[in-house]
């Protein structure tokens, strides 16, 4: 046994040539994907142009007062029904004689907090059930594949047209964000099975298993970590698609109560009177669009900021 | 292939059944009286309550009631509407104009994503490049209501080149212009399937054989990169092509063209919910079928997707 040993070829330790390597090394910037990414993000423009949209948005969200001192329904006058703009209401009133830029900043609230129920609706039912399908795989990815595939099968708005309609008693930001996010889950369930199939089979995965830990905790401790990046850009846009979904079941006027302050409540009331009153219907359109195109923007450039070879490309 | 066939058919059953239910369930087991919410905020006239009653089987217990819709559904017993009609007699009259709206939309769906990602891929980095991509964000962030309201302002109010909405004329040409909204709004993704492979075929080694070989660019960007481009592009315009047949409750309705959508946004509009519940069965239905050929399509086009 010892002789056998003895036989075995030890590398001769060169201490220079290590340390050669690691002064190379202590040169280099510190590099992950993640801060990779955040480096590109802050060499782009348009980034710096969706963050600031998204944080004014939030401001008005959170405290509208700050850009706003009328009160968003106090007085309203039919004899202002679509007056033009004049001093202390800039963008002029709508057809109830509302002031249209105090009811803009409020619907603000209105979509923001749909856009985040959505998306933690959609990031509760889909994660869980995306990562154990793909985890555990066998009968229970078949079981949970196939829930998926029926909630995937219904067009989510058509599926949330349903519930508005019959909800008609409850129609309030809650129910709303269940109508929508209750069947929007299917595919962020698709794409985390996917990266956890992707995942499961790399090494720090079977090593994690081979130092003891359960396989749940391995799921939680390694696998999940590593699979939320197309789960965040997934998120971020779909909170925008969920603002578009609220502000079109609103529209079809299944959506959110009108007296509720909400963009969609408000381009369906200013609809009638596109050809005498049309920048009625204009603001809220343009800012619900903004708003809209700023988290799409915001998924794509992180997207594409974490996507090594797009930011080779450019 | 018959087995790839038989395969995606039989994976079909599940949703089938799943879908029905759950939208059945979503109607049937709420709180309250489901008749009383059909008729939303409308005062249940006694016929109509009998007759609803009846196409719901509300005696018997709930797992029958969904058997017997079942049945009904797959015997093409679709109910009636709210004014009577019959529904299936309703959608013979719609779907052609549905589907004319939607074949319309997803061609030029096709062209935009064919051309401008061609042009795009070709010109990587340059003006034009930079200019498609910040466009196309902006297309597809615009909510599809929105860009209807554009284009039924500017081009059918302001400068009257358009009729504002459709109505009876269900010509091609009355239904340009929404067609033409719908297919900016959705071109987007077949546009960047489209540059990305360009740019990656650009680089490919029988392009560089072939600008060796002497070729000019004019042969080259036809037939060699192109056309090699395609098969996503397609893909992906057969899938929205799904999408679409499901998803254009909204156009219809703005636009007034009697189509399955608008049938349905009328509805929404005046409470009918039993006549909503029917049609968002059928085009949920309708959605799982295109989708169903869809793939049958996939596999015709790609026999790699015969063995997966």
């Amino acid at each position: 046994m010892s002789k056998r040993s003895s036989e075995h070829y030890v590398a001769p330790v060169d201490e220079n040539e290590q340390i050669e390597v690691d002064a190379v090394r202590l040169g280099d910037r510190r590099s992950n994907l993640w801060l990779d990414a955040w480096r590109d993000l802050r060499r782009r423009p348009l980034f710096y142009v969706a963050l600031t949209i998204v944080a004014v948005v939030a401001l008005a969200a959170a405290w509208p007062t700050l850009f706003t001192q009328v009160a968003p329904n106090n007085d309203c006058a039919l004899s202002l029904s679509n007056a033009g703009p004049e001093a202390g209401h800039p963008l002029g009133y709508t057809r109830q004689g509302c002031d249209v830029y105090s009811r803009v900043v409020w619907g603000a609230r209105t979509s923001l907090s749909v856009g985040m129920l959505v998306v933690l609706i959609t990031a509760v039912i889909g994660i869980p059930m995306g990562a154990i399908a793909g985890f555990f795989g066998g009968k229970v990815d078949s079981i949970l594949s196939r829930i998926g595939d029926i909630f995937f099968s219904i067009p989510y708005f058509l599926a949330a047209i349903v519930v508005m309609s019959v909800l008609a008693d409850h129609r309030n930001v809650l129910t709303i964000s269940f109508a929508i996010g209750g069947f929007a889950w299917a595919s962020l369930a698709r794409i985390v099975r996917a990266e956890v199939l992707r995942i499961k089979n790399l090494e720090y995965v079977t090593a994690s298993t081979a130092v003891g830990r359960s396989r749940f905790s391995t799921l939680v401790g390694h696998v999940l970590p590593n699979s939320l990046t197309p789960v965040i850009v997934t998120l971020t846009i779909g909170l925008g698609a969920a603002i578009v979904a609220e502000a079109a079941l609103s529209f079809l006027g299944i959506g959110l109560n009108t007296s509720v302050m909400s963009w969609g409540n408000d381009i369906s009331q200013a609809q009638v009177t596109i050809k005498t009153a049309p920048m009625a219907l204009f603001w809220p359109s343009l800012f619900l669009t903004i708003t809209v195109l700023a988290f799409i923007m915001l998924g794509e450039l992180i997207r594409d900021a974490l996507d090594p070879k797009a930011r080779a490309r450019r | 292939m018959l087995r790839y066939i038989l395969r995606r058919l039989l994976q079909a059953v599940p949703v089938f059944l799943g879908t029905t239910f759950l939208i059945y369930f979503m109607v049937f087991a709420m709180p309250g009286n489901p008749i009383v919410a059909l008729f939303g905020d409308k005062t249940p006239n006694p016929a109509q309550v009998a007759a609803l009653e009846a196409q719901y089987n509300l005696d018997q217990p709930f797992f029958m009631q969904y058997l017997l819709y079942l049945k009904n559904v797959f015997t093409g017993d679709l109910g009636t509407t709210f004014s009577g009609r019959d529904v299936n007699t309703v959608l013979a009259d719609t779907f052609p104009v549905t589907l004319k709206l939607v074949l319309m939309a997803v061609v030029l769906e096709f062209f935009f994503a064919v051309v401008i990602g061609l042009i795009s891929g070709l010109r990587e980095g340059k003006f034009f490049d930079n200019a498609s991509v910040v466009l196309a964000l902006i297309f597809n962030s615009l909510p599809v209501f929105v860009g209807m309201f554009l284009a039924q302002y500017f081009v059918g109010i302001k400068w009257g080149w358009a009729p504002v909405t459709v109505g009876r004329d269900t010509s091609w040409g009355a239904m340009f212009l929404p067609a033409l909204v719908i297919a900016l709004t959705i071109y987007v993704t077949g546009m960047r399937l489209m540059r990305g492979s360009v740019i990656e075929s650009r680089s490919e080694d029988y392009v560089r054989t072939a600008y060796a070989k002497g070729l000019t660019s004019r042969r080259i960007i036809p037939v060699h990169i192109a056309r090699n481009s395609l098969i996503p592009v397609v893909t992906n315009t057969a899938a929205s092509f799904g999408a679409l047949i499901a998803g254009t409750t909204i156009t219809e309705g703005i636009f007034n063209i009697p189509g399955v959508g608008n049938t349905l946004y009328q509805a929404i509009i005046r409470g009918e919910n039993s006549t909503v519940v029917s049609f968002v069965t059928v085009l949920t239905l309708l959605y799982v079928i295109v989708n169903i050929l869809v793939d049958l399509l996939y596999a015709v086009l790609d026999p790699r997707i015969r063995y997966v």
